[in-house]
C-alpha cells in the first residue's frame, strides 16, 4: 500500500514545482500580448518609441520567459515520474491536450519568440509584427490547452472507464474540449495574466516617472498598461464569476468549502464577507454576511438551493456506499472478464466508482471497511476549510485593490494627470507584487480544493503517485528546492538590474543613463570593454 | 475512424518520428552546448558559438516537450513506467537541462566573466548530460528494465539507479552522447568561420570515427545478448491489458526481426552512410551536407534499434510477462484516431515554419557580428 508520506510529499513536490513555475506564466501571458499591441503601435505610427518600447519590454519578458521555459519542462513530466498510476489510469484522456499544446502552442511560441529577439533586422516591419502575434498566440493557445487538461480533472466529461484495460478511456473528444469548467477557467487565467502584465508595466514605468527619467517612454507605457489593465481586470472579476457558477454546478464540495458553508440556506443564500472558520464545531465565528448574493452568483437564480457541507455529507455517505458496491462489481468482473451479467452489473453501480476508491486509503477490500473508517473517508472528501476561505478572500480582495489602482490610473491616463499624481505611482509601484499574490491563491482555490481527488469524484489523490518511496520524493524536492532558489535568485537580480538600467539597456544613445553618464557600459549591459579586451588579447 | 491495429502501427512509427526529429533538432543545439566550453577559447568565440543556436533552441526543444506527450497520449503506460523507474535519471536530464534556457538568454546579460564562465559550463551540463542519459535509457530498453504491474496496474520498478549503468548501456551512453556532438559539430561548421569552423571540423572528424567503432561495437553486442520474444497469441486489434500474454527471455531474440526481414538492413546501412557522408562532407568542408549526414545517422541509429526490439517498446527483464509491447501499452482506439489526425495536420505545419525561421537566421554568425550587436545578441 501507498505510505501516507509518499503521498503528501509528491503532493508537496507538485504543488511547489506548479506554483513556481505560475510565478512566470501570468508574466508571459500578459506581456507577449502587451509587446503586439505597443509594436502594432510603432508600425502604424512609424514612431521609432515604441519600437524601442516593445524591445526594451522585451527584454524583461525574456528573461521572465526563460523561467518560464525551465519549470514548464517539469510540468510536462512530472505526471509520469510522480503520478505514474493517475498517468496510467486518465492518460487516455489527459495526455491528448498535452501533447496538442506542444504540436499546436508550444512550437509556435518557442519557434517565433527566438524570431522576436533575433529577427529586428531580417525581417519587414510587418514581418516581425507577425512573429509577435504569433508567440502572442502561441503562449495564449498553451493555457487554453493546459486549462483544458486541467479542466477535466475538476470536472471529468467526455470519459468511460474500461474494465479491460482498468482504466478511464476517452467517450467524447468534443465534450473534453468543449467542457464548460476548462473554458471558464481558461478565460479567467488569461485574464488574470494580462493584468499580470499591465500591472508590471504600470509599476515599473510609475518608477520611472517618480524617478523623472525617460518620462516619454514611461508615459507611453503607462497610458497602454492602464488601458489594458482596465478591460483585463475587469474581465478578470466578471469571467472569475464565470469560475464561481461552473464550480458551484461540478464541484460542490469545493464551493462549500471556499464560502464556508456549513449548513445549507434556504435560497438565495447570503455571502461570508469574513469569518472565522472552526473546523471543529462546523461553524463561523464573527462572520459578517451579505444577504443573497452568493445564491446569485452561484446559482443565477433566486430559489436554487447552494448545498451546505452537511447536506453534501449526507450525499456523499451514501455515495460511497455504493461505491462500496461499485468496487466489489469490479473485482468480480476481473475475476470473469467474459461475463456478460458482471459487465452488465458493473456498468449499472461504475457512477460511484470513485468513492468507493476513497476507502481503499484504508482497507485494500473495501467490503471490510468499518464505519469508522468510512467516516474518516467521508471527512477526506472535503478540503479543509479555513484554507480554502481565506485564499478565496484574498484573492478577491487583491482582484478589486488592483482594479481600483488600474481604475485611478486609468482615469488619470485619460486626463492626462498622471505626472502631477505622486501619489498614484507610488501606489503603483507598491501594488507590483499583488497579481502574483492573486495567481497563487487562485491556483490554490482550483486545486486545493479539488482534494481528495486527482480528478473530480474519479480517482483519489492518494491512488496516483508513483510506487517511489518517500525519501526518493524527499531528495528529488531538495533538488527543485535548491535549483530553484538558485534560478530564481539569478532572475530576480536581473530583472532588477534590466528594470534600473531602463529604456537605457537597448544601447540606442537616446535614454537617460547614456546621455548623463557615459559609463553606463561599464556598469554592466553588455560591457564592450571585457568582450573587447579578451578578443584583442586573442587576435 | 482507422483501424486499432494499423493505428497502433502508425503510433510506433510517430514516436520514432518525434525522436528524429528530437534527435536532430534538440540534438545539434545540445552538441552545440557540449561543445561550447572547447571550441569557444574566448568569450567573443563563445559568444558566436550561442548566438548560432540563439534563436532556435528555444523551438527545438519543443521536439524532447512533444515527445513526451505524445507519449502520454498514445502510450500512457510506457510514459507511466518509463518515468517513474527512471526516476532520478530523468531527474538528472530536468536538472541538467534547466541550465539551457538560462544559460541561453541569461549569460551574455551580465559582463563578470565569473558569471559567463559558470553559465558555459551550464550549457555544457545541459547538453551532455541528457545525450549521456538518453543513450543509457536506450541501453537499459534494449536490455530490459525490471519492473511489474501491481494488481490495479500500478507499475513498480524494482530496480536502483545504479543498476541502470552496465558496460552495455553505458557505451549506448558513449554512442548517443559522440552522435549529438558529431552533429552539433556539424552544425557549428555550417554556422561559423575559421578558427571556430576549423575546430568544429576537427570535433566532427574524429567523433565520426568513434560512432562507427561505438555503433558496431554495440550492435554486435545487441546480437548476442538476451533479447525477448512474445510466445503467445496476442490480440492485436483489440484494446488488451499488457498482462495476458508469455514472453520469453531468449538470446539473440533481438536478430530474429533482422533475420525474417533482412529490409531492415537498409536501417543500419542508412546509419552508416549518414555517418560517411558526415565525414566526407566535413573533409570536403561542406557543412550543410555533413549536417544531413548526420541528421541521417541520427534517423537511422532510432530506427535500427527500434525495430530490433520491436514489437517491444519496454521490456520487463524481472517479469517478462508484463512487458509493454506497441499493442498493449497504447491508448484506447479513439485517443490514437484523433492525435494522428492532429500530427499529421500538425507535424508538416511544424516543420514548415521551423525551416521557415531558420532561413531568416541563416548565413555565418562571426566575431564581427557579436561586436556590432552586443547588447541585442545573446
Amino acid at each position: 500500500m501507498i505510505s501516507e508520506s509518499l503521498v503528501d510529499l509528491s503532493r508537496l513536490q507538485f504543488a511547489a514545482t506548479a506554483l513556481y513555475h505560475f510565478l512566470f506564466v501570468p508574466l508571459t501571458l500578459g506581456l507577449s500580448l502587451l509587446l503586439a499591441i505597443m509594436e502594432t503601435v510603432y508600425v502604424m505610427t512609424g514612431k521609432t518609441i515604441y519600437r524601442d518600447m516593445t524591445k526594451f519590454w522585451g527584454k524583461l519578458f525574456g528573461i521572465n520567459f526563460a523561467l518560464g521555459v525551465t519549470t514548464g519542462l517539469t510540468m510536462e513530466f512530472q505526471f509520469g515520474t510522480n503520478w505514474a498510476y493517475y498517468s496510467h489510469y486518465v492518460g487516455d484522456i489527459f495526455g491528448a491536450p498535452l501533447a496538442i499544446e506542444g504540436l499546436l502552442a508550444f512550437f509556435l511560441e518557442s519557434t517565433f519568440v527566438g524570431l522576436f529577439f533575433f529577427g529586428w533586422d531580417r525581417l519587414s516591419k510587418v514581418g516581425h509584427l507577425s512573429v509577435t502575434y504569433l508567440t502572442a498566440i502561441g503562449s495564449n493557445l498553451s493555457a487554453l490547452l493546459i486549462l483544458i487538461a486541467n479542466g477535466w480533472m475538476q470536472n471529468p466529461v467526455g470519459a468511460e472507464f474500461n474494465p479491460v484495460t482498468l482504466r478511464m478511456e476517452l467517450s467524447s473528444f468534443t465534450d473534453v474540449i468543449f467542457n464548460p469548467v476548462a473554458q471558464a477557467k481558461f478565460v479567467h487565467t488569461i485574464s488574470a495574466g494580462y493584468v499580470t502584465g499591465s500591472i508590471f508595466v504600470l509599476s515599473v514605468s510609475s518608477w520611472y516617472l517618480l524617478k523623472k527619467r525617460d518620462t516619454a517612454f514611461a508615459l507611453r507605457s503607462f497610458r497602454i498598461a492602464a488601458a489594458f489593465g482596465l478591460a483585463s481586470v475587469l474581465s478578470v472579476i466578471v469571467l472569475g464569476d464565470e469560475s464561481g457558477y461552473t464550480a458551484a454546478e461540478t464541484q460542490e464540495t469545493k464551493m462549500a468549502a471556499m464560502e464556508g458553508m456549513w449548513k445549507t440556506e434556504e435560497a438565495p443564500a447570503g455571502l461570508t464577507l469574513f469569518g472565522i472558520p472552526d473546523e471543529v464545531n462546523k461553524t463561523n465565528h464573527a462572520e459578517i454576511r451579505i444577504p443573497y448574493v452568493l445564491g446569485l452568483i452561484g446559482t443565477r437564480s433566486v430559489d436554487k438551493v447552494i448545498p451546505g457541507i452537511d447536506a453534501l455529507e449526507v450525499k456523499i455517505a451514501s455515495r460511497i456506499e455504493r461505491g462500496i458496491v461499485a468496487v466489489t462489481a469490479l473485482e468480480a468482473l476481473r475475476k470473469d472478464p467474459k461475463n456478460a451479467e458482471k459487465l452488465a452489473y458493473f456498468k449499472a453501480v461504475q457512477a460511484d466508482l470513485g468513492y468507493g476508491l476513497l476507502l481503499k486509503k484504508y482497507i485494500s477490500d473495501v467490503r471490510l471497511a468499518t464505519p469508522e473508517m468510512k467516516a474518516q473517508a467521508l471527512r477526506d472528501a472535503f478540503p479543509k476549510v479555513t484554507p480554502m476561505f481565506w485564499t478565496f478572500r484574498i484573492m478577491v480582495a487583491v482582484a478589486f485593490a488592483m482594479l481600483a489602482l488600474i481604475a485611478v490610473a486609468f482615469w488619470s491616463a485619460a486626463r492626462n494627470r498622471i505626472e502631477s499624481r505622486p501619489w498614484l505611482l507610488k501606489w503603483a509601484v507598491w501594488s507590483v507584487p499583488l497579481p502574483w499574490i492573486a495567481c497563487e491563491m487562485g491556483w490554490f482555490v482550483a486545486e486545493y480544493g479539488r482534494q481528495p481527488w486527482t480528478v473530480q469524484g474519479m480517482l483519489p489523490t492518494h491512488l496516483s503517485t508513483s510506487a517511489l518511496s518517500g525519501n526518493d520524493v524527499l531528495f528529488s524536492l531538495g533538488g527543485f528546492l535548491l535549483f530553484y532558489t538558485l534560478l530564481l535568485i539569478a532572475e530576480v537580480y536581473l530583472m532588477l538590474k534590466y528594470v534600473r538600467l531602463g529604456p537605457s539597456s537597448l544601447g540606442t544613445g537616446k535614454y537617460a543613463l547614456e546621455s548623463t553618464n557615459a559609463n553606463a557600459g561599464a556598469n554592466g549591459v553588455n560591457a564592450p570593454v571585457y568582450a573587447a579586451a579578451l578578443s584583442s588579447k586573442e587576435v | 475512424m482507422l483501424d486499432y491495429t494499423l493505428l497502433k502501427l502508425i503510433w510506433w512509427l510517430l514516436v520514432c518520428v518525434l525522436l528524429i526529429g528530437f534527435a536532430i533538432m534538440d540534438g545539434h543545439d545540445m552538441g552545440v552546448g557540449t561543445l561550447l566550453p572547447f571550441i569557444g577559447r574566448n568569450d567573443d568565440e563563445r559568444r558566436v558559438i550561442i548566438n548560432t543556436v540563439g534563436p532556435h533552441w528555444d523551438g527545438n526543444q519543443v521536439w524532447f516537450i512533444t515527445a513526451g506527450g505524445a507519449i502520454f497520449a498514445a502510450w500512457p503506460l510506457v510514459y507511466a513506467t518509463a518515468f517513474s523507474g527512471f526516476y532520478f535519471a530523468l531527474m538528472a536530464v530536468l536538472w541538467a537541462m534547466f541550465f539551457r534556457p538560462v544559460g541561453f538568454d541569461y549569460r551574455s546579460k551580465v559582463a563578470d566573466p565569473r558569471w559567463r564562465t559558470a553559465w558555459d559550463w551550464g550549457l555544457f551540463v545541459g547538453g551532455a548530460v541528457p545525450s549521456l542519459v538518453f543513450g543509457v535509457a536506450i541501453g537499459n530498453v534494449i536490455k530490459g528494465v525490471p519492473f511489474h504491474f501491481e494488481d490495479n496496474m500500478l507499475p513498480v520498478y524494482t530496480g536502483s539507479f545504479w543498476a541502470l549503468f552496465t558496460p552495455f548501456t553505458l557505451l549506448c551512453g558513449v554512442a548517443s552522447l559522440t552522435l549529438l556532438v558529431f552533429h552539433g559539430a556539424n552544425y557549428l561548421q555550417l554556422r561559423t568561420e575559421q578558427q571556430i569552423a576549423q575546430r568544429a571540423r576537427r570535433v566532427s572528424m574524429v567523433s565520426a570515427l568513434v560512432l562507427a567503432l561505438v555503433l558496431t561495437v554495440a550492435g554486435v553486442m545487441v546480437s548476442g545478448m538476451e533479447g525477448y520474444r512474445i510466445t503467445s497469441d496476442i490480440l492485436v486489434g483489440e484494446g488488451i491489458s499488457p498482462l495476458t500474454k508469455s514472453v520469453l527471455h531468449q538470446t539473440g531474440a533481438w536478430w530474429i526481426n533482422y533475420e525474417r526481414y533482412p529490409l531492415i538492413f537498409l536501417l543500419v546501412g542508412l546509419a552508416y552512410t549518414g555517418i560517411a557522408l558526415g565525414l566526407i562532407a566535413t573533409l570536403a568542408r561542406r557543412g550543410g551536407i555533413a549536417f544531413i549526414g548526420s541528421g541521417i545517422a541520427c534517423a537511422g541509429i532510432i530506427l535500427m534499434a527500434g525495430s530490433a526490439i520491436f514489437p517491444f517498446v519496454l521490456p520487463s527483464s524481472s517479469h517478462p510477462d508484463h512487458s509493454l509491447t506497441v499493442w498493449d501499452c497504447v491508448s484506447s482506439q479513439r485517443t490514437l484516431n484523433i492525435m494522428f489526425w492532429v500530427a499529421l495536420v500538425m507535424t508538416p505545419i511544424v516543420v514548415g515554419y521551423t525551416s521557415w525561421a531558420y532561413r531568416v537566421m541563416r548565413g555565418k554568425v562571426t566575431v564581427a557580428n557579436i561586436q556590432a550587436n552586443s547588447k541585442s545578441l545573446y
